[in-house]
């Protein structure tokens, strides 16, 4: 049902370099639990509100009050490549 | 055998308090246990409890605990069970694993999971699958394989896990311990590596109900820093009840009958578990939940779409794996994300995406956010006439490494019975029930939301009729 088209499509959505051979056994994989789950297609479910939140709960606010982050060097501390303070990135380069 | 780690934890406990065992002693020797571990149920086991505490006038009295390896844990290894996150050490740690602390109970270790949560067997692991120490050449369930295998083997004295569509009840089940998925919200989800949001939720593992309702008691609250977690309403009292007088019980149809592939070994020994349900004075009779045969596709279009937006963090900037190399930024997140995430992950990052995708998401994520609406219609209308409806933790008992891994939907299917009551938000409890063919069997007991102490006090009682006797497991 997924070609190999939509794959890449998702695969490219998704930031996922797939291999070749990965993109067939996907969309292999991907066509059979779909069409399992395309069962629910069949519910008629005209007028049901979706569950955005399962328990009722009202918004919670708080008071917007400054405080102290976590110091800069725990955080970048596991950074791959931290940088000037910052976080290091490869150039964004062409889109 | 130490007899130090025949004592149950909520026992534990109270000699600690006592004054009658020194929680050094305690912590060494399941600290040895743990170390000494031939299941690969922990990835990390600490080298000693911090010192600053007077374990003796704490509620847990010191005894430790084995931690779920996505929960973030200060200065330890936090892995998620994935090669993305190989060695990552959080500057800060979860609430539950803080309130535990706080209440007296140090952490032991860091236990082996599904990669981010995603599995039923801990096969996908990128540290290796756990196994069962009832029969090691048999999977633990999943995802919190390792926390249940770590206390039905007697490695830990209790564990945290996380269950999402059923990663606390169905090891629990496969491992002849107690699992508990509470209620949304009751416990904080700061600090716990996320897969679906709407669904995950923290639990305890233990030997028995007693010990789970000391744990859970400790694990919840309103935490400022998860906006949808919510005081628990009522006290949570240590179980007594000694019958089910009045009690009334539904058998869910759907998830039951004949169609849905209930193991014969798994329905007799559901069976007698009904029997004895109802020598205690509970009224048994069939119901019906017409929606939660869908519930695994709900469930499995809702759980990977948050999955693929949660998991949108691993880029390879801030922490975790970078695969170098790559010349600009975009190659660099896709190489990283292909390298990183394990093959579970990967499909479920894919389908979630599709879901979402611009053109499918009404057919697919709207039209499965309307499903978990019917399944949350059904469940109410079940609690008007009942105070819980039971049924088995798992269609089968625990199955052999590599036997499902072939097949993903196959694997899915572990999730028949407990997927429905994730889906709306309600407490779900497995205990075991006995063994078939010398393996663990678990039943599950669900009630309404906020309902832990009751469904704790029903599974106590239900417990103590059973007498399952899980220290073949410890031996």
């Amino acid at each position: 049902m997924l070609d190999r088209d939509q794959v890449l499509h998702v695969a490219r959505l998704a930031r996922l370099e797939l291999s070749e051979e990965e993109v067939e056994r996907m969309a292999a994989e991907l066509s059979h639990v779909l069409d399992h789950i395309e069962k629910i297609r069949e519910l008629d479910l005209e007028g049901v509100a979706p569950t955005s939140h399962v328990i009722d709960v009202v918004n919670v606010l708080r008071a917007d009050e400054p405080e102290p982050s976590l110091p800069r060097e725990a955080v970048l501390a596991a950074a791959p490549e931290p940088l000037m303070d910052g976080f290091g990135v490869p150039s964004p380069g062409a889109a | 055998m130490n007899e130090l780690i025949a004592l149950s934890a909520a026992e534990a406990a109270e000699r600690v308090r006592a004054g009658e065992i020194d929680p050094g002693e305690l912590f060494d020797a399941y600290r040895q246990r743990a170390a000494a571990d031939d299941l690969n149920a922990f990835t990390w086991v600490a080298d000693e409890a911090p010192r600053d505490h007077d374990y003796a006038h704490t509620p847990l009295g010191g005894v430790p605990v084995a931690v779920k390896d996505l929960f973030c844990t200060e200065g330890v290894p936090s892995q998620s069970g994935s090669k993305i996150l190989e060695g990552y050490r959080p500057p800060y740690s979860a609430t539950v694993v803080r309130n535990l602390a706080e209440a007296g109970a140090p952490l032991l270790g860091k236990t082996n999971q599904d990669e981010f949560a995603m599995g039923s067997s801990n096969e996908n692991s990128a540290f290796g699958p756990v196994l069962n120490p009832w029969d090691r050449r048999r999977v633990p369930g999943g995802s919190s394989g390792g926390s249940a295998a770590a206390v039905a083997a007697g490695l830990a004295p209790w564990a945290i896990g996380t269950d999402t569509g059923g990663s606390i009840r169905q090891p629990a089940a496969l491992c002849g311990v107690v699992g508990l998925k509470p209620t949304y919200g009751a416990c904080s989800r700061y600090g716990m590596i996320a897969f679906a949001s709407s669904l995950d939720q923290a639990g305890p593992f233990t030997r028995n109900v007693t010990d789970a309702a000391l744990l859970f008691r400790h694990m919840v609250g309103q935490d400022r820093r998860d906006s949808t977690s919510l005081e628990f309403p009522e006290p949570i009292e240590l179980p007594r009840g000694e019958d089910l007088k009045g009690v009334r019980l539904g058998i869910p149809e759907e998830l039951v009958g004949a169609d849905a592939g209930v193991d014969p070994g798994v329905r007799a020994s559901f069976d007698e578990t009904l029997r004895l349900a109802e020598e205690l004075g509970a009224t048994l009779e069939p119901c019906q939940l017409p929606h939660a045969s869908h519930a695994l596709s709900a469930y499995y279009l809702i759980a990977p779409a948050e999955a693929s937006a949660n998991l949108a963090r691993f880029d390879g900037v801030r922490y975790g794996l970078r695969e170098d190399g790559a010349s600009d930024l975009t190659t660099m997140y896709s190489r990283t994300r292909e390298v990183g995430f394990g093959p579970e992950v990967q499909r479920r990052i894919m389908l979630g995406t599709y879901a979402l995708s611009s053109g499918y998401y009404d057919a697919y994520y709207g039209k499965a956010q309307k499903v978990r609406t019917k399944i949350a219609e059904d469940f109410r209308g079940a609690f008007e006439r009942f105070d819980f409806v039971i049924t088995p933790t798992s269609p089968w008992t625990a199955f052999e490494l590599g036997s499902k891994t072939h097949d993903p939907l196959a694997m899915y299917l572990n999730d028949f019975c407990t997927v429905p009551m994730s889906l709306a938000g309600i407490p779900a409890i497995s205990i075991p029930s006995g063994l078939s063919e010398g393996l663990p069997v678990g039943f599950q007991l669900a009630g309404p939301a906020f309902s832990e102490p009751r469904l704790l006090a029903a599974a106590y009682a239900l417990e103590q009729a059973i007498g399952f006797d899980g220290s073949p497991a410890r031996a």
